[in-house]
């Protein structure tokens, strides 16, 4: 008997339709990953597990734990089943510790609520599962509060409430989309650690396909609420069926060609760049220190060159990019473009200001949800002196529009009726619209599922080739840095620790924090090999 | 947390330095001369003098703002120009009213509040949170003299419960005391219970749509567990902010219901000072006021450090 037995699984939630018919089932010390792209269902069918749904959720089907079926169980049992049965972990770190209670007792809660074992022994396994997650209480006493912890830490804990009770199901809901590369993977050593070492059954969700594949015995992949395709990993990878599967797994590692870079003339120069951070007072009288975030930085970026700057949470890039974008005043060093420096005085230069361009990670948060596109995208319009009117107006927002590839007559529409997708290439419309010298972007594809990434990916390298774009590509993700740049920077600690070409930096890295970096991103397999 | 208290102490004295300035400047440039409203139109020059001088008017302004302050500090307020008393005994014997009243209305408050706002929030959309947000829809749009005339028509006119109005005093015992306030100090607190139960409504709401509270939930909390024991305690913060509001306002701002119910507290107080020129009690009693506010959000201050352990460590 499997531990879990998911049969024709199907879920409305308010009379939509979420999950049609799936099936799959996890064994004891498995790791079952279920994948697909953002609406896929793939969470949806994590919380019916847990039985956590939301309001108006209305569930078809048998989800059997160990035979018993958890869909007709009053509430108080399945109250008993979490936590001690079932474990959960979630994406968000950063918020999925409550803020006011310390780790201990957040970790002992979750033996305490089961009334498993008395006080005095539930501190002693609190204890133990973090000192095994990697928190000893030497280190990381129990009464630390979440915030005095950095995101991967969070996580451990997550972890160890969620295993506190060692349950036989363990469900990982994106346990490390919001984590850095080298700290992701320390928390899927963890994870499966763990599953072997208690023979657990792992459930992860995960969009990462490069995960998926580096961390499952099977793999579920789902598209619109269901199972496409389901199979063993070694021989799924081999024998892909499904077309979806084929596009997710292409898609994931997809190439693009840049047309070559003009000669070297410079555009972008960084100096010596440092940028400090006033740091509270430790005592009332004492001097304020200061944090270092840009340390010493220099760089050039050509014309018609595209670079990448890549690092990990806290390195400095984006201090580095308010920076240039003269959003920011540098405590020492130069940043110019074309010749004239971002910052005059204490002011930004407005004349070199409207020469840049950005593109933010966040195709939502970014734009206001009143303005129609048509008034979004000229928004850059007001650094110029005479920005265009009338008819050269409508001209140039149908121009970018179909650039983007977008139509003309989405104009008129506003910012929620488009996907993530359309609306990352609405911010790019709006960042080429004055056409200018250089664009950042700012992790602008890391919200995106990996198939409209690779087509926004796809646009970029066109863009290139008709505008002769420049620009620089901060991210996180070294395979989409790795595709859509030149020449690369790696950033560790506010130090540009290494830079170069970027094919060279990824094939010989000199540091060792670059080889670091490569060394920890999970890398996808060769597929197709056998397919039909 | 001792850095965080001391930086709200120095904060809070530097407030009442700047307040007491204002205060002064304020009352100064307000017209008329209190020696001369006194003694009337007909006075002679030399009784005018001679007032002027026993009431401390004859020196120069720097002077008397550090004469007045300096006397705060040490518990003289002056002698009040229309009653000849020292004003320091005339806010004593107001605040045996006031602030009994004000923590009484309050408490009461935050008895309703909580409850109603917790229930309500547990039971979103519900039949309950209906009712209940209809109740403070209600409490809110009611003034509360409306209230306070409706207690006094129901629970002393036909009841004999408690008596119309007036203040027995404490010296006949805390219970005669608390009896002659019990009316008052519900028509104040109703419509703030009412304000408080929303405000504690939604704060609670934003909290149980926090990651955190499913992360609970797949502990093994029940719902009502989960709520208790991550989201009342999270929803706080908002909360305290309000009562920090309310207290100040009910101990000067509740002059309605002292002339309701025949109190003598500190708001009708300041009503007779301002209508007969005593400004030497008017500029007293709005210090002692301003420092009440003040005091208050200190420890509205030092609550939410006690709250939210990440505030104690910022700073």
């Amino acid at each position: 008997m499997s531990l879990l037995q998911i049969k024709d699984l199907s879920l409305t939630i308010h009379g939509t339709q979420i999950l049609k018919r799936i099936n799959l089932s996890i064994e004891p010390g498995q790791i079952v990953a279920v994948t697909g792209e953002s609406g896929s269902g793939k969470s949806m069918t994590a919380l019916a597990v847990m039985q956590l749904l939301p309001n108006g959720a209305e569930v078809d089907g048998a989800l059997q734990l160990d035979g018993q079926n958890l869909l007709n169980m009053p509430e108080v049992e399945r109250c008993a089943l979490r936590g001690a049965s079932i474990g959960m972990v979630f994406q968000e770190p950063m918020t999925a510790l409550n803020p006011v209670k310390t780790i201990g007792d957040q970790v002992m809660e979750t033996i305490l609520i089961h009334k498993a074992m008395p006080p005095a022994k539930a501190r002693a396994r609190a204890e133990e599962v973090l000192a095994r997650v990697g928190l000893p209480t030497s280190r990381y006493p129990m009464t630390r509060y979440p915030h005095e912890l950095s995101g991967g830490q969070r996580q451990r804990v997550v972890i160890a409430m969620a295993i506190a009770l060692r349950p036989r199901l363990l469900i990982a809901d994106e346990p490390t989309t919001a984590l850095d590369v080298t700290t992701q993977a320390q928390i899927l050593d963890l994870l499966k650690g763990l599953v072997s070492e208690y023979g657990m059954g792992l459930l992860m969700i995960t969009h990462d396909l490069a995960v998926v594949a580096d961390m499952a015995d099977q793999i579920v992949v789902m598209r619109y609420g269901e199972v496409v395709e389901t199979g063993a990993t070694e021989h799924l990878l081999r024998n892909m069926q499904h077309p979806y599967t084929r596009m997710l797994f292409e898609a994931s590692g997809h190439q693009v060609d840049l047309p070559a870079s003009p000669e070297p003339q410079p555009l972008l120069e960084v100096e010596n760049v440092v940028r400090d951070y006033r740091l509270p007072r430790k005592r009332l009288f004492d001097a304020p220190g200061h944090h270092r975030a840009v340390d010493q930085v220099s760089f050039t970026l050509n014309r018609g060159e595209r670079l990448g700057l890549v690092g990990e949470s806290g390195c400095g890039k984006s201090t580095l990019t308010r920076a240039i974008l003269g959003l920011e005043e540098v405590q020492q060093g130069r940043i110019s473009l074309d010749g004239q420096p971002v910052f005059t005085g204490h002011k930004p230069n407005l004349a070199v200001r409207r020469k840049m361009q950005v593109v933010f990670q966040d195709p939502y948060g970014s734009f206001n949800p009143r303005h129609r596109v048509a008034r979004l995208i000229t928004e850059p319009f007001h650094l110029l002196d005479t920005p265009p009117t009338g008819s050269d107006r409508q001209d140039r927002i149908a121009e970018m529009l179909t650039a983007v590839g977008l139509s003309p007559d989405d104009a008129g529409r506003y910012v929620h009726e488009f996907s993530g997708g359309q609306r990352q290439r609405i911010a790019i419309a709006r960042a080429l619209i004055i056409q200018p010298e250089l664009i950042l972007f700012d992790e602008a594809v890391s919200a995106l599922d990996v198939s409209v990434r690779a087509q926004i990916l796809d646009l970029l390298a066109e863009l290139c080739a008709t505008y002769d774009l420049t620009y620089l590509f901060i991210s996180h993700d070294l395979s989409v840095v790795r595709t859509i740049t030149d020449k690369v920077l790696v950033m560790q600690d506010g130090k540009i620790v290494e830079q170069g070409e970027t094919e060279q930096v990824f094939t010989q890295p000199q540091h060792p924090y670059t080889r670091t970096l490569i060394d920890a991103a999970p890398s996808l397999p060769e597929i197709g090999q056998g397919a039909a | 947390m001792l850095r965080y208290a001391l930086k709200r102490l120095l904060s809070l004295i530097l407030s009442l330095a700047v307040a007491s300035v204002v205060i002064f400047v304020v009352i100064e440039i307000a017209p008329g001369d209190p020696a001369s409203f006194m003694l009337g139109v007909n006075a002679q020059a030399d009784t005018l003098a001679a007032l002027r001088a026993e009431l401390g008017l004859d020196v120069s302004k720097a002077e008397r703002y550090f004469n007045w302050v300096g006397g705060m500090l040490v518990g003289d307020f002056g002698t009040s120009y229309t009653y000849r008393t020292p004003v320091s005994q005339m806010i004593a014997d107001r605040m045996w009213v006031s602030l009994p009243l004000a923590i009484y209305a309050l408490t009461l408050s935050t008895l309703i509040a909580f409850p109603a706002g917790i229930y309500a929030a547990a039971r979103r959309g519900k039949p309950g949170d209906v009712a209940v947000m209809g109740a403070t829809q209600l409490g809110i749009a009611v003034p509360n003299f409306w209230f306070a005339m409706m207690l006094v028509l129901v629970f002393a006119i036909n009841l004999r419960w408690f008596n119309a109005g007036g203040f027995a005093g404490w010296e006949n015992g805390l219970w005669t005391g608390l009896r002659s306030l019990t009316l008052p100090a519900i028509a104040l607190a109703l419509p703030q219970a009412a304000i408080l139960a929303r405000v504690m409504r939604s704060a609670l709401l934003d909290i149980l749509s926090e990651d955190f509270m499913r992360t609970a939930r797949a502990k093994g909390l029940s719902h009502r567990q989960a709520l208790w024991r991550h989201g009342v305690r999270n929803a706080l913060i908002p909360v305290l902010t309000i009562i920090g509001l309310q207290f100040s306002f009910l101990l000067a701002g509740s002059i309605i219901i002292e002339q309701v119910f025949y109190l003598p507290g500190l708001g009708r107080l300041v009503f007779q000072a301002i209508s007969a020129r005593d400004l030497i009690v008017v500029e007293s009693v709005v210090m002692l006021l301003v420092f009440a506010v003040i005091m208050v959000n200190f420890m509205v201050d030092l609550a939410y450090a006690a709250v939210d352990p990440r505030l104690r460590s910022r700073t």
